[in-house]
């Protein structure tokens, strides 16, 4: 059976990990490959790295840090915030990402989801929608959430899927950060129309929301940040939870 | 361990993560398609991502293909590498390579790729020594090799496919050991150790 991913998100800010486990004491706070190697070890079954810089130097950054995660961890990790362009995805490849994120670039150039999906395979694909639910229909967002589009949920889903996207990662921000449960009845929609893999994101606060998102959201993957970082939810117990409660997860 | 080990070059993505964690291990290893280094190798590492029918292309321009079916000593294929040691792959309906007498077919049901962790059963042969079966390893495919008598492990996506072949010196890995874990980085152990 394919077991369903626990993904911690790391948001990285001119290559080092900004928000990270802050509980232990880490000997280089907030290096990625240190924070990285740590949740690997937990169990987590892929990582993903958010990349929130907006300096020029950013694409150096971003690369170097690729590379050393490449060569360090022994998981799968996906690397977002940095694609406007197919050649940044393809100096994320040179660099060793297994997969990359793709969000505002895609809604202001959808033909970017077929180039990428047609020059790296949609196994490397992964695009991420934030949606928030306004006047009876889930509209989505760009620019980290800031800016509305004329786009709707179920319809763009269908559409990057069409296009070759590998993974859909949707984050509904009406649930983000309140850590009363992920949108599962959105994410079951989404993962019984799209036959690709489905990524919960946003409002994981307890041990019962990941299993809500994989029973009732039928979700491939559930991600979370805060309640990882903080230490609120540990993986090892999660994982231990969701397994008795009959999830398929690798323990 | 002072081994010359070859990972062979082809225009596939993520042949890096290979070299990287033969590097995890202690183990330099060069990336290279030049025949005579490929046959001079202790070890090849045929590794893959990438599409069947392109790729077999790319083998036979450069006379890859009878390098590979020649070689006597451990070769290890990994995804995309072991499909092409089969005889023909749906995709692309590609001829293989046909070290390992099957064919290569399209998962018809669930979400495709078969993407993530998955559980190893029916463990068999060296190259998973101290590996139980119940182990989770990491997959991304969207074709799948039908369990054949040159099966050494198997996985469960709708069918029950092969997740390993062995046949002489010829080894096959359908998941990403150097993505798998430390079960994975046992696998690769086991694998440098023959």
């Amino acid at each position: 059976m394919l077991a369903k991913r626990i993904i911690p998100c790391l948001d990285v800010l001119d290559g080092k990990v900004v928000k990270g486990i802050n509980f232990i004491n880490l000997k280089e706070v907030g290096d990625p490959v240190v924070q990285g190697a740590w949740y690997s070890e937990q169990g987590a079954d892929e990582l993903v790295y958010l990349d929130i810089t907006a300096t020029h130097e950013k694409r150096k950054l971003l690369s170097d840090l690729v590379r050393r995660v490449a060569e360090n961890i022994n998981i799968p990790f996906t690397v977002g915030g940095g694609v406007n362009h197919i050649q940044d995805a393809d100096a994320l490849l040179s660099a060793g990402a297994d997969k990359i994120s793709v969000n505002s670039a895609v809604l202001m150039n959808p033909a970017l989801v077929d180039q990428i999906a047609k020059s790296f395979g949609s196994q490397f694909l992964v695009v991420a929608i934030d949606a928030k639910f306004v006047d009876g229909r889930w509209v989505v967002y760009r620019n980290g959430g800031r800016i509305a589009t004329d786009r709707e949920l179920f319809e763009w889903a269908g559409e990057v899927w069409m296009r070759g996207a590998g993974e859909i990662l949707f984050t509904s921000m009406d649930h983000d950060g309140v850590k009363t449960g992920y949108a599962c009845k959105e994410l079951a929609m989404l993962s019984e129309t799209l036959s690709i893999p489905v990524i919960a994101s946003g409002g994981a606060g307890a041990p019962e929301h990941f299993l809500e998102a994989f029973t009732v959201g039928k979700s491939d993957a559930a991600l979370a940040a805060s309640v990882f970082h903080y230490n609120e939810i540990s993986i090892p117990e999660l994982k231990k939870y969701l397994h008795d409660n009959n999830v398929t997860v690798r323990i | 361990m002072n081994q010359n080990i070859i990972i062979i070059k082809y225009n596939a993505g993520n042949i890096r993560s290979v070299d990287f964690a033969l590097r995890r291990l202690g183990v330099n290893a060069e990336i290279s398609d030049d025949p005579l280094k490929i046959r001079a190798a202790d070890k090849v590492i045929f590794p893959g991502v990438g599409e069947a029918s392109g790729t077999m292309e790319y083998l036979r321009k450069r006379g890859l293909d009878e390098v590979i079916k020649q070689l006597r000593q451990p070769v290890l294929g990994i995804c995309l590498g072991m499909q092409l040691m089969c005889s023909y792959s749906e995709e692309g309906t590609a001829d293989c390579l046909g070290i390992f007498d099957t064919g290569v077919l399209k998962f018809t049901s669930g979400k495709v790729p078969h993407m993530g962790w998955n559980a190893l059963e029916g463990i068999t042969g060296t190259l998973y020594e101290e590996i139980n079966n119940g182990t989770y390893v990491y997959y991304v495919h969207s074709y799948y090799v039908p369990v054949t008598s040159d099966t050494v492990a198997t996985s469960t996506y709708g069918v029950r496919f092969s997740a390993s072949l062995q046949r002489e010196n010829f080894y096959a890995t359908q998941y990403h050991p150097e993505k798998s874990g430390r079960y994975g980085e046992t696998i690769l152990k086991n694998f440098l150790k023959l």
